[in-house]
């Protein structure tokens, strides 16, 4: 049996014919009753489970998954990390979950293909190079690298930009090298390979239909697979948060919309890092396989539908023919959506609901998957001790009705334009 | 998705702007809870998986404020209204004292 991912065992199998291998993970049935339900198999649930059994346990934990595990939003975003935020609420916690990717691979024995290739955001004028020099002083001042880049620092990086004829002339850009992109289903079946290991039962199938409350507390969940007892319940469900947390009787500050992401043909290597274009909404990087996965902005209206309009196809293509021609000749292979949940201020939750015993971790927007190891690793502080974990304080619930809000982009309670 | 707007007929998505929610309503501001309802009429939302009604502007057209019946996961029209229509049409129902005066005509 190998049970470690090493160069050892790969050498060992490929003299037995690979006969050695057993599953990442089990398939369990659900037992009768849990310590702790996490409600979603996405990358935040599984990373969840993950450090509640790895630094909280022992515990009886489950992962339940209405269908299988990393088919969700995990799957379908365009893999950048990075932890270039501007507020107090929000810089520790993302840099914590800097910190975690740079860690991740050797915490989990799995190749999360983390790549540190730089994230350069640009900018485009006066005012936006000074509204960037304050966003990269804030994050130096919290620890985290960052630089300002004048445009020819920029053209020595990147000098296939339109830097001088396009509408928005190239001023510079703001770098932060630590950040980059992570292999996403690597990120979700290493999680649930790790945490399967330390015992969590992977409940793949299993749709929650209902909470049971006794006395106003949760005491388990109806699901498609049979009613399952738990002491505690945490929901991670994304663009579906405000569908679960109606099962409870719970209304939230949440809208869910859709985004696309969009990825072309295989080239040559041809963009080291992730390159955004600050006059519009555009991001590019480019996968190891060699296609140039990138998206821009919601469509902009309530949906569950994990597909897109064609109006926001144009938008985003736009967007990447604006700040590099020279894309324009390279065919687009798929676009996809995926359900974001939309808070009203940008920012996420992680936090108790008003019901005993049921937590929430939602309201991500479309900057969730950078979030996964800080965002388990708070979940499970807070589930197992019942208080939040000081870098996730400010995401609370309530923050709205005490006047709180972390509305990093200043948009007011607008979702579709966070 | 293609809106029928009421006036301009069947039209593009891109000629509308999207304003979310259209079923929460401005709540009285001398009322001793004003302040619980100020909050959930700006920052809770029903999120329905199903049929969502919602206000789409019509900006590049007739400039008129709709009320669109709109299933989200099909993005299948049930209905397009005039939100001046529906506005009038829920005062005269409403028997607060602080709705909008009927209309003369």
């Amino acid at each position: 049996m190998s049970d470690r991912y090493s160069i050892f065992s790969v050498l060992r199998e490929s003299l037995r014919g690979h006969t050695g291998w057993r599953p990442a993970w089990r398939e369990p049935n659900p037992q009768r009753d849990y310590d702790v339900i996490i409600v979603g198999g996405g990358g935040h649930g599984l990373a969840t489970a993950f450090y509640l059994a790895k630094n909280h346990g022992p515990l009886r934990i489950a992962v339940l998954e209405k269908g299988w595990i990393g088919g969700g939003n995990v799957g379908r975003n365009t893999t950048i990390v990075r932890s270039n935020y501007l507020l107090p609420g929000n810089i520790p916690f993302y840099e914590m979950s800097m910190k975690l990717w740079e860690g991740l691979e050797h915490e989990l024995n799995y190749n999360a293909m983390v790549s540190q290739r730089g994230v350069l955001n640009l900018y485009h004028s006066d005012g936006q190079r000074d509204a960037f020099a304050r966003r990269g002083n804030a994050m130096r001042l919290h620890g985290v690298d960052s630089e300002l880049l004048d445009k020819e620092a920029v053209r020595k990086m990147v000098p296939f930009l339109d830097f001088d004829n396009g509408r928005f002339p190239v001023q510079g850009g703001l770098l932060q090298r630590r950040g980059g992109t992570v292999r996403h289903d690597a990120v979700a079946w290493g999680y649930a390979r790790a945490a399967d290991r330390l015992g969590v039962d992977i409940i793949q199938n299993c749709e929650v239909k209902g909470f049971k409350r006794e006395g106003g507390r949760i005491v388990g969940v109806e699901t498609s697979r049979g009613d399952i007892g738990a002491k505690k319940i945490g929901v991670a469900v994304a663009g579906s948060s405000s569908r679960v947390a109606a099962m409870a009787g719970l209304r939230l500050p949440i809208e869910s919309h859709v985004l696309q992401a969009f990825v072309t043909e295989s080239i040559k290597p041809f963009i080291d890092g992730v390159v955004t274009f600050g006059a519009g909404h555009f991001y590019i990087s480019q996968s190891d396989k060699g296609g140039l996965v990138f998206g821009g902005d919601l469509d902009g209206y309530n949906s569950y539908a994990q597909r897109g309009n064609l109006p926001v196809v144009e938008d985003v293509c736009e967007g990447g023919m604006a700040i590099m021609p020279r894309i324009g000749r390279v065919r687009l292979l798929r676009h996809w959506g995926g359900i974001m949940d939309m808070s009203m201020d940008g920012s996420p939750f992680i936090d108790k609901t008003p019901v005993d015993g049921l937590y929430l971790n939602a309201g991500w927007c479309y900057g969730g998957f950078k979030a996964t190891p800080a965002s388990g690793f708070c979940f499970a502080h807070l589930i197992a001790r019942g208080e939040p974990h000081p870098v996730a304080s400010a995401y609370r619930l309530d923050r709205f009705a005490t006047g709180h809000a972390i509305d990093e982009k200043g948009m007011g309670p607008q979702p579709n334009l966070h | 998705m293609r809106i029928a707007c009421p006036y301009c007929g069947e039209r593009s998505l891109d000629e509308f702007v999207y304003s979310g929610d259209a079923t929460v309503t401005r709540p009285d501001a001398a009322s001793p809870t004003a302040m619980e309802d100020f909050v959930r009429y700006s920052f809770e939302r029903t999120n329905p998986p199903g049929m969502h009604r919602e206000l789409w502007y019509h900006s590049a057209g007739c400039h008129a404020w709709l009320v669109v019946t709109r299933g989200v996961a099909t993005h299948t029209i049930a209905s397009v209204e005039v939100a001046r229509d529906v506005a009038r049409a829920a005062s005269r129902t409403s028997s607060d004292p602080a709705a909008p005066a009927k209309d003369p005509a």
